[in-house]
């Protein structure tokens, strides 16, 4: 598996694996790098094609963590698989709103609801 | 009324580095009362801004520093950073919201600064960027 901390915290729910952030901040560009890989790992060593994104511990984040995302969510796209992210705090919803990917991204309030439909 | 505070800080071409200026203003509004949302954007104005001066105009050359300047009293916070690069014309930065740019790595830091700061300017080089944030700021980011 990856070298590096754990960035992620993993869990399945079914066929859906939860990714959850450890990270407070995901400010620093080598966390940010080890997040990425994590994250692409999820779709294309381990296959998985139903991902939930837990950002419920992330306070702060940079528009370098968010390339990842952007990234992230095209490696899902290609594999015709469903990305979601939930229990985005408001403050970084407004990242997300000001630099329009909220559009982008599927975002839910809770993990209950981003497991719905799935 | 609150007297301004001047700093006035030299560090080298090192994110790491940067962050510790950042703490030091952000500590610096907690302690004055500063609400957590002008906290969180300023926060993350001078997350992308030292940043953008460290990697982009500094290329992260050891040789080369920043310049952060600051003054903070109960109203406002001002910081001017500035690097030893040659500059960038902004308004040929992409706009990040346009659908062909939107997995592109640049203009999104710029536009969180614009969004939650009342002033970011760049002098005419492009290597030194002004920030401002005022606490009489109604919502400005709609």
């Amino acid at each position: 598996m990856s070298a590096g901390h754990r960035r992620l915290d993993i869990e399945e729910s079914g066929d859906v694996t939860i990714a959850k952030f450890v990270d407070k901040k995901i400010l620093d560009e080598g966390n940010i790098q080890i997040i990425g890989n994590q994250l692409f790992s999820l779709v294309e060593d381990d296959a998985r094609t139903k991902i939930i994104l837990d950002f419920s511990n992330v306070e702060y984040l940079s528009s370098a963590a968010l390339g990842k995302l952007i990234t992230m969510d095209k490696k899902v796209k290609a594999a015709k698989g469903k990305l979601r992210l939930c229990t985005v705090r408001p403050d970084i919803y407004e990242v997300f709103a000001i630099t329009k990917l909220n559009k982008l991204f599927d975002m839910r309030d809770n993990l209950e609801q981003a497991l719905e439909g799935m | 009324m609150s007297s301004t505070e001047e700093f006035d800080v030299t560090i080298p071409s090192d994110t790491a580095k940067g962050r510790e200026v950042q703490e030091q203003i952000v500590s610096g509004m907690e302690s004055r009362g500063y609400s957590p949302r002008d906290v969180f954007g300023v926060r993350l104005a001078l997350e992308e801004a030292l940043v953008n001066a460290i990697k982009h105009g500094n290329k992260m050359d050891p040789n080369k520093v920043v310049n952060v300047k600051w003054e903070i009293d109960d109203m406002h916070v001002r910081v001017v950073i500035e690097d030893q690069g040659k500059g960038f014309t902004v308004e040929e930065v992409p706009d990040p919201t346009d659908e062909a740019n939107l997995d592109k790595p640049g203009g999104r830091g710029i536009m969180l600064m614009r969004s939650f700061m009342s002033v970011v300017e760049y002098n005419e080089i492009g290597n030194r960027l002004t920030l401002e944030k005022r606490t009489d700021d109604k919502d400005d980011d709609e």
